[in-house]
């Protein structure tokens, strides 16, 4: 059983940033019933612009996470209310497909501008731990993916569930004919949804980015791990986008410690698969 | 201002697309009456509503608001104006609770300013939603959800209310306590537009009423006027 509860401290700290990687694509199908295919793809957008600042400014890739929300907040926010509005509301194909051309769009665009080498965002805390007794040692770099995680997550739960706009993007996507009585401009209500939704993948790519490294073709990754995520945590809500996070990262660690390494991304799936053939509608998934 | 006419309409026509809805109709409320529109189902009735909401635009004609012309605002314009519908099918937000629907009829700055007040309004007129205040909406029975659509219509601290099918598959009983709600908002100074099927129920409660069909008015007046037989022959083009 050696190294076992380190293995198990491993997978869910990791799970916290498989949530954040899935909140936003949980949160804008939920909201707009729009499958973000470019969401992986805008996730390592951020990465490379964080990369950009640091390498511009020589400051830590945490302190770039001041500019990337505000700029990811705008990114989605225009995607939304310039592009896929115009798109929504018919069926659920065309802005699927928009979604993808954007996909397509932002690698090629990060392929041309940053080159197909592998980067990563460096810092000193890569590589520092601190231990917990003899046999349990917690990675510095992956508590604070966890800690912001679920900073990212409690703090959109708080808008969406306690401020006017938050209850305003609901009811736009509850009843939009009625929303629209009430006075609610849901095109900008739909797009600043878009924007917090694309805020949460910057963040996330700047973590996965300081966790990992990344190409430009790395999006379409994450966006399965988001994916996967969200199945098992059930599609719109929160708490279970958490719990899927915990639950996908654990397979996968606790696979690879069990079946060896080549086994980690098969057991994950096998996780999934059996939660779609217990519980479609995933763990805390409304029935 | 002195005005007394409420609403005002000129020869409106409304389409949609190439469907010609409502034809060249003209109509006026004063100030705090209960008008009633009655006619079969697709005699353009909602519609009518719709257009002054500001769903629709209206082609040609137009729309004024205590002298003001509307034809052609958005939905959240003529809200912030002092419009407030309550649509067809109640259509209250199924998963927010009681209390967040009622928030989202003042989403407008002017509204939400004076939310509070507002708020304890609709619960002393509507005493069930404030029990309720934490249930989501579709947990809530036919009767308590049409409360919850027509107080969440007042929350924008309308003047005029536009009613759409209020009664629309709800027991009696209900419908009656429906009605003495709408009596007492009336008495608290809004001027109502009551759209509705059921000739009698509508007729009873409306100091004036048009008729309406395929998207014409073809006969109004007061109810004693509108005697039913007169409806009947209008309301089936006999």
């Amino acid at each position: 059983m050696e190294g076992l509860l380190q293995d198990i401290v491993n997978g869910l700290l990791l799970g916290g940033l498989y949530a954040i990687v899935a909140i936003g694509l949980s949160t804008i199908f939920g909201i707009v019933r729009l499958v973000n295919l470019a969401h992986g793809d805008l996730m390592i957008l951020a990465a490379y612009l964080s990369l950009f600042m640091v390498a511009s400014l020589g400051i830590s890739p945490l302190l770039t996470l001041f500019a990337i929300i505000p700029v990811m907040f705008a990114v989605g926010y225009v995607l939304q209310r310039f592009l896929l509005n115009r798109v929504l509301g018919k069926e659920m194909e065309p802005p699927l497909l928009v979604a993808f051309g954007v996909s397509i769009i932002v690698q090629n665009f990060m392929l041309m501008a940053f080159t197909p080498d592998a980067r990563s965002l460096m810092s000193d805390l890569s590589l520092k731990t601190f231990s917990l007794g003899a046999n349990l040692s917690i990675p510095v770099l992956y508590l604070i993916n966890f800690c912001i995680a679920i900073a990212v997550i409690i703090g959109l739960h708080y808008f969406l569930q306690n401020t006017y706009m938050g209850r305003g993007i609901r009811a736009a996507s509850d009843d939009p004919y009625a929303a629209k009585l009430m006075g609610i401009n849901t095109q900008n209500t739909y797009a600043v949804a878009m924007g917090l939704a694309i805020m949460t993948a910057g963040v996330a790519g700047v973590l996965v980015g300081m966790t990992f490294t990344f190409y430009p073709h790395s999006g379409p990754q994450y966006l399965i791990i988001a994916f996967g995520v969200v199945v098992i945590g059930g599609l719109g809500s929160m708490k279970g986008t958490f719990v899927g996070g915990l639950i996908l990262a654990l397979a996968q660690i606790l696979g690879a410690r069990f079946f060896g390494p080549g086994y980690q991304l098969l057991c994950g799936y096998v996780v999934l698969l059996i939660v779609l053939a217990v519980r479609p509608q995933g763990i805390l998934g409304r029935g | 201002m002195a005005e007394k006419r409420a609403l005002q309409m000129d020869s409106i026509n409304v389409y949609y697309d190439d469907f010609h809805a409502l034809w060249d109709i003209s109509l006026d409320v004063e100030r705090g009456e209960i008008v009633s529109i009655i006619g079969s189902n697709g005699s353009g009735k909602s519609t009518l509503l719709n257009a002054i909401a500001g769903q629709l635009s209206p082609r040609t004609g137009v729309i004024s608001y205590f002298g003001e012309t509307i034809s052609g605002l958005q939905p959240h314009e003529t809200v912030a104006k002092g419009i407030a519908l309550v649509p067809e099918g109640r259509r209250v937000f199924p998963r927010l609770t009681v209390f967040e629907n009622l928030l989202m009829g003042s989403y407008t700055p002017k509204a939400r300013q004076n939310r509070r007040q507002s708020l304890n309004k609709v619960y002393a007129l509507f005493p069930r939603l404030e029990e309720r205040s934490e249930q989501m909406a579709d947990t809530l029975s036919g009767g308590e959800q049409q409360m919850l659509a027509i107080g969440r219509a007042l929350m924008s601290e309308p003047q005029m209310l536009l009613c759409d099918e209020i009664s629309l598959g709800l027991a009696p009983i209900v419908i009656k306590g429906i009605y003495q709600n709408i009596r007492q908002i009336n008495e608290q100074g809004l001027t109502i537009i009551l759209v509705e099927q059921d000739i009698t129920r509508s007729l009873k409660a409306a100091n004036r009423a048009y008729v309406m069909l395929e998207g014409k008015v073809v006969l109004s007046g007061s109810p004693s006027e509108l005697t039913e037989e007169r409806v009947k022959e209008a309301y089936f083009g006999i």
